[in-house]
């Protein structure tokens, strides 16, 4: 085992790619808690596909991926808080809108330059090769970021997700932490796209808030809780993927939803005991 | 000058009028009880003494040193609350938020009048429950709890009793109208449960989706628009006051 992991290691690209996925999985947990507790799932889902126009139009203009990546997918944000803000059944539509027109726009963008190969594949199902030097970089900071404001404003966050109106009340600006929520995930998801893969990033979202929530009573249990299981989940799908040959994306999901059977089953225990 | 004042205030929805014609003021120490039956404009009127919603005419105005961050809110509780993983006393001590400013921790004085206010409320026992689990009266008085810990200057209560048994109910009035003589805090509470309203209330609000009755309770009891109700300020709660009240304009929603 641990010549496997030695071995593994040895590899610099294998290296940056744990880093970033590490430290992408974590904020991405932090990130998740909130967003799925205020049945924002679908923005992380609808950013990802935003993020996949956008890689294929830089691929095609020849530019580095993350440069028109971020303001791309941070305006999408936005807009996509926006539409959920105001009516929350149109908001799910114009999100499915928002999703499938960026797909089909980067799909567009592929086949007229590169044509339809790998690169396709790549962006959306992921690929452990993506990770450059500046990559590693980016998400040691953006990991900062988003535990030091998760850190600072964790009460302020807890009440946003509680009860917006109590909270908008009490002289919190909501609208702000929303805008802050949205742009954190915004940059979260891009930064794991290309490794994760444009279909499979919002997983690392979703699934460690859902999978805590089965045994968590608390709010602060929930948050610890599903940075833990996002970071192992993680780490686990990798060393698979290493000794396997499996896609690493499809690998850490799969792990997540393990978990989260895991978790499930041991409240049902937990439940039927207490009977 | 008074704490809130309402001048020929509306409030509404996308273009259509909740609630207008609003006129009266809520000084320091009062407790004003605004009624009505579903669809009168209450909920939007609280909106709108909130700041979550702005009035479409006519204007409502802080003064007195009053803050919006100095009002205690309870709201009538959402769907996506129900199944919040949150333990009582973290959404309890919540309240304290808007004491805190920018300072992002809690400091002793907020945990200790967020147990204090649990005490108050009876849910001491209960504090590490989760918050899904506990029954509806239960969540109820959580809230409850997290307002009455917000110590501000006036306390707004949206529907405070609803799922409360009546033996409950009849001790959160209690606890209210003790806190606000003891204290000297201001309470505005909306409620469709007219008799309590007269025996705790020091002034009442009357909202039919416009203002019927303002004034205090003594006047209210002797208005044409109270005194189908004076009978029933010893009793236990009274009946919805619907129809009776002989004002045109009649609107469900």
């Amino acid at each position: 085992m641990f010549d496997t992991l030695a071995e593994m290691f040895s590899y610099t690209f294998l290296v940056r790619a744990v880093v970033v996925g590490l430290l992408v999985s974590l904020c991405a947990a932090l990130l998740g808690v909130s967003l799925v507790l205020k049945r924002y799932s679908m923005i992380g889902d609808g950013l990802s596909h935003v993020g996949f126009g956008t890689l294929a139009i830089a691929t095609a203009m020849n530019a580095a991926p993350l440069t028109v990546s971020i303001p791309v997918v941070v305006l999408a944000a936005f807009l996509l808080l926006r539409i959920s803000e105001n009516s929350k059944i149109k908001g799910d539509a114009a999100i499915a809108l928002i999703s499938t027109g960026s797909l089909a726009v980067g799909v567009l963008v592929i086949s007229l330059t590169t044509g339809m190969n790998t690169d396709v594949c790549n962006y959306l199902f992921g690929s452990i090769l993506a990770m450059s030097k500046e990559d590693v970089t980016l998400s040691i900071a953006l990991a900062i970021i988003v535990l030091a404001v998760f850190v600072l404003s964790y009460n302020k966050i807890f009440a946003v997700t509680f009860d917006e109106n109590f909270a908008k009340a009490s002289g919190v600006k909501t609208g702000a932490y929303n805008m802050l929520i949205a742009l954190l995930t915004a940059l979260t998801i891009v930064l794991g796209m290309r490794m994760m893969g444009a279909m499979l990033i919002s997983s690392l979202i979703i699934f460690p808030a859902l999978t805590s929530m089965r045994l968590c009573k608390r709010f602060k249990a929930v948050t610890i809780c599903s940075a833990i299981v996002s970071v192992i989940c993680f780490f686990i799908g990798v060393v698979i993927s290493y000794i396997g040959a499996t896609p690493t994306g499809a690998s850490v999901v799969i792990v997540n939803i393990i978990a989260f059977l895991l978790f499930w089953s041991v409240n049902l225990l937990k439940v039927r005991v207490r009977k | 000058m008074a704490f809130i004042t309402c001048q020929d205030a509306s409030f509404g929805y996308e273009g259509n009028i909740a609630v207008s014609g609003l006129n009266f003021e809520v000084r320091r120490g009062d407790y004003l009880c605004v009624v009505g039956e579903n669809g009168s404009g209450k909920s939007t009127l609280i909106k709108g003494l909130l700041h979550l919603k702005n009035p479409i005419e006519g204007s409502v105005r802080m003064g007195d040193g009053l803050q919006p961050s100095d009002i205690g809110y309870l709201p009538q509780q959402t769907v996506a609350q129900k199944d919040f993983p949150a333990s009582a006393y973290e959404v309890v001590v919540s309240g304290r938020l808007s004491a805190r400013g920018i300072r992002p921790f809690y400091s002793r004085r907020d945990k200790a009048a967020a147990n204090e206010s649990m005490e108050r409320l009876g849910i001491a026992p209960i504090r590490n429950r989760c918050y899904r689990e506990l029954s509806g009266g239960q969540q109820q008085r959580t809230l409850i709890a997290r307002a009455l810990c917000a110590e501000g200057k006036l306390l707004l209560f949206d529907e405070p009793v609803t799922g409360l048994d009546p033996v409950a109910a009849q001790e959160l009035y209690r606890l209210i109208e003790r806190m606000n003589r003891e204290t000297g805090v201001t309470v505005v509470m909306v409620s469709h449960d007219i008799g309590s309203a007269v025996k705790y209330a020091s002034h009442i609000l009357h909202l039919k989706t416009k203002q019927v009755f303002f004034g205090t309770t003594a006047e209210y009891v002797n208005s044409p628009a109270g005194k189908i109700f004076a009978g029933d300020g010893e009793g236990g709660p009274a009946g919805p006051p619907t129809g009776e009240i002989p004002e045109e304009g009649e609107r469900n929603v």
